[in-house]
């Protein structure tokens, strides 16, 4: 498909075991989206395509889909993926402090990466550890009870173990 | 003697496998102890918790665990003495909150290995199931559903015989299969029940909807989890490849001819999926956008086949009615709602967690009874229930009743069980802003008034919030939920301006307040403080410039200093470290 060759190439083999197994069953296109993100990290344009050729669902509905759902990225992540909780309990406990000073200390808004490619900022939604608000997540580890001051402290004790490295 | 930790996502997230880490990290060979694990117990205030038992008979339940703590542990378990860790252990009061509650759909969670189908074995597990297929028919389940007065535990109340019994009748051709779908995309911000039930008990929920499936012929069962939640997906994955093998799922289950397999599906995270044609759009891969019912899905459902669908809380409760009755879950709760209620009470409250009792208790009882009360002293505001399609329900109607009609009556709802407790320091203009901006997000688009109204609406609190509202924006807000409710298809639009009517209802003269003379009473809308040091009362000792995490503050050493009011972020941290009392919050 012509489509396919605008922007980086992804290497597609890697999704062949998925669209094996789920290309025919029918309703499987979000699960076949989020298991090329699992492999991609990203839902990348060919890939996207390549799903659309191989399940004969049409290009604009798989686009229709990725879009639609919370859980699809279209844009790379950086090495650390900062999820703030926009839950209720979060926010009564003043979440929005947290990432106001995450996104002034990192000079990026949410769903942004900085330039360095180490931390992308994605507001979510609750990740259900509602007594240890406010909480982000960090590659998938919970941080609770958080103040503007320790979550930039976190961030801090990041990019030094990175910058060591 | 057993020690076993409660590693369940709030525990995990508390440090528990820290915890678990250290004493195995101490652990010999030999050891007169086991550790295990277990799911939530609820009580997340004192995560990360263990307890130790002696056999089957319970000994000791120790709260609030560090790392540092597992020599004392191992120490005891080793020598039985359990004074080491008497320091450990709870205390009466925090037990309490324990002690206060009726537990049925959580009844095993945080006391049985979650992973081990034994463990659900011995608490009487898998024997409503085998009572329902060797000695019940599917019309005698219903009945018996019907006695009990369950009803819908997602929010809507919808009583569950009806539905199954629609499901049940609404085709007869047999060569149509039926699904029996399970709810477990617990959107609302703030609730965790369902995730607690499914990481804790996921053969509790696998055998409830069994007896759902076999009680309208569903030969398919299909629960739809958020993504959010990996470890509910990996435990009931587990529970499911265990049942496999145990013959409780699959073909011809228990010998009674009686088949029927479980799939998960993770959602992708979509607040309006959890409305049932929603839902079925997304099961089938597509964009989970609603549609106009009827067809119900008992009719045309999943694949446009015959489909149920309960939320998992309901589920949980379906094995111990058919094991104990209908009548004894009826005998609790009020007039028009029967049996327990799960809540997941958070925010400003003093013991945070799960919390399940029977209907027709206040919220007072379950606030200042279980809760413990408002966090530092402060005082009570308001409670909101039902999420972004619930309401505030101010601190004077306390003492309402849990019931469906009585939580309806206060314009908020009983919601799928978030309970978020405020206090003084909360805005509730705020709050409304928070949940429309939640809603407007996760509106599909399809109706125009969900749509657009919600975004108005939004730009209208916007400006309110940030001191720009004007005369008339009150009544604006109002109209606009009005045809909001009017013009929306699903209950995701139908209830999205629940949170704005009630705090208009119960708070108007906070609206005023930011309207005409811009101010907010609880001081928290950013835009409207100001922060300023007091030059006759600063040292310059710097503490604030150091603490400060926009580095808004300047100045130079042992002499007065500044804030930008152009980088503040008002996050209050200046104040909070002042050690003069020389900042001022205006």
């Amino acid at each position: 498909m012509v489509h396919s060759k605008q922007g980086p190439q992804s290497d597609l083999t890697k999704l062949k075991d998925v669209l094996d197994e789920y290309a025919s069953v029918r309703g499987s296109l979000i699960t076949i989206l989020q298991k090329a993100q699992e492999i991609y990290g990203y839902l990348p344009k060919d890939v996207m395509y390549h799903i659309a050729d191989k399940t004969g669902v049409s290009p604009a509905e798989v686009l229709g889909v990725a879009t639609f759902y919370a859980q699809f990225r279209l844009q790379p992540i950086g090495k650390y993926l900062l999820m703030s909780c926009q839950g209720t309990a979060c926010h009564v406990n003043s979440s929005e402090r947290i990432i106001t000073a995450i996104s002034s200390y990192l000079g990026i808004e949410d769903g942004e990466t900085t330039e360095d490619g180490l931390f992308t900022l994605e507001k979510v939604a609750c990740l259900g550890c509602c007594s240890l608000a406010p909480v982000i997540m960090i590659n998938g580890e919970a941080h609770g009870n958080l103040t503007p001051e320790k979550a930039v402290g976190i961030l801090k004790e990041i990019q030094n173990t990175e910058g060591a490295q | 003697m057993r020690i076993v930790i409660g590693e369940g996502s709030c525990g995990i997230a508390a440090g528990a496998s820290k915890v678990h880490t250290a004493i195995t990290d101490l652990m010999g060979e030999n050891e007169p102890f086991t550790l295990g694990s277990t799911g939530c117990i609820g009580m997340c205030f004192l995560e990360p918790l263990i307890d130790l038992y002696d056999g089957e008979k319970f000994l000791r339940r120790l709260v609030r665990l560090k790392p540092e703590d597992a020599p004392a542990i191992v120490e005891a378990a080793r020598t039985g003495d359990l004074s080491k860790v008497d320091s450990l252990t709870i205390s009466p009061d925090d037990e309490s909150f324990l002690t206060q509650q009726t537990r049925i759909a959580l009844r095993h969670c945080g006391l049985i290995d979650p992973t081990s189908l034994e463990d659900y074995r011995k608490s009487d597990g898998y024997q409503a199931l085998e009572k329902v297929l060797k000695t019940m028919t599917p019309e005698q389940v219903i009945e018996e559903i019907k006695i009990s007065g369950l009803a819908g535990r997602g929010g809507a109340g919808f009583p569950t015989w009806f539905k199954w019994n629609a499901a049940r009748t609404s085709v007869t051709d047999p060569s149509i299969p039926k699904h029996m779908i399970c709810n477990a995309d617990e959107g609302d911000p703030g609730a965790f029940m369902d995730r607690a039930v499914i990481e804790s008990d996921p053969h509790n929920l696998i055998e409830g909807m069994l007896i759902g499936a076999y009680a309208i012929g569903a030969s398919e069962m299909i629960v739809y989890v958020r993504a959010e939640y990996p470890l509910a997906i990996k435990h009931l994955e587990e529970a499911i490849v265990q049942a496999r093998a145990a013959n409780l799922l699959g073909d011809n289950i228990l010998g009674t001819g009686f088949s029927c397999d479980m799939k998960i599906k993770a959602g992708a995270g979509a607040f309006v999926c959890g409305e049932e044609t929603a839902l079925i759009a997304s099961l089938e891969g597509k964009r989970g956008m609603p549609r106009l019912k009827p067809p119900f899905p008992a009719a045309k459902g999943y694949m446009d086949e015959p489909s149920n669908i309960n939320n998992v809380e309901t589920f949980a409760n379906v094995a111990w009615i058919m094991l104990n009755g209908g009548e004894k879950f009826a005998a609790m709760g009020t007039e028009g709602s029967k049996g327990t209620k799960v809540f997941a009470l958070t925010g400003k409250i003093r013991k945070g967690g799960l919390v399940e009792i029977p209907m027709g208790k206040t919220l007072r009882d379950v606030i200042f009874g279980i809760g413990g009360g408002i966090r530092d002293d402060k005082e009570i505001k308001a409670v909101q229930m039902g999420g972004p399609s619930g309401g505030c329900i101010p601190a004077r109607l306390l003492d309402t009743v849990i019931d469906y009609k009585a939580l309806g009556a206060t314009g908020a709802i009983m919601g799928s069980g978030g309970m978020v407790v405020m206090d003084e320091t909360t805005c509730m203009v705020g709050m409304a802003k928070f949940f429309l901006d939640f809603t407007m997000s996760e509106s599909c688009g399809k109706c125009t008034h969900c749509r657009i109204g919600t975004k108005r609406m939004d730009e209208i609190l916007t400006r309110i919030v940030n001191g720009e509202g004007k005369e008339g924006d009150v009544e604006l807000l109002e109209e606009l939920c009005i045809s909001i409710k009017d013009g929306a298809l699903c209950g995701l639009g139908q209830t999205a301006p629940n949170p704005v009517l009630t705090t208009i209802r119960y708070f108007r003269d906070e609206y005023d307040a930011h309207i005409r003379e811009k101010r907010c009473p609880a001081a928290q809308c950013a835009a409207l403080l100001h922060y300023s040091i007091d030059a006759e009362k600063c040292t310059g000792c710097g503490r604030c410039a150091k603490n400060c995490p926009a580095k808004a503050i300047t100045g130079e050493k042992k002499k007065p200093h500044e804030i930008d009011p152009n980088l503040c972020i008002r996050c209050d941290q200046c104040r909070k470290n002042c050690k003069f009392d020389a900042i001022s919050v205006t």
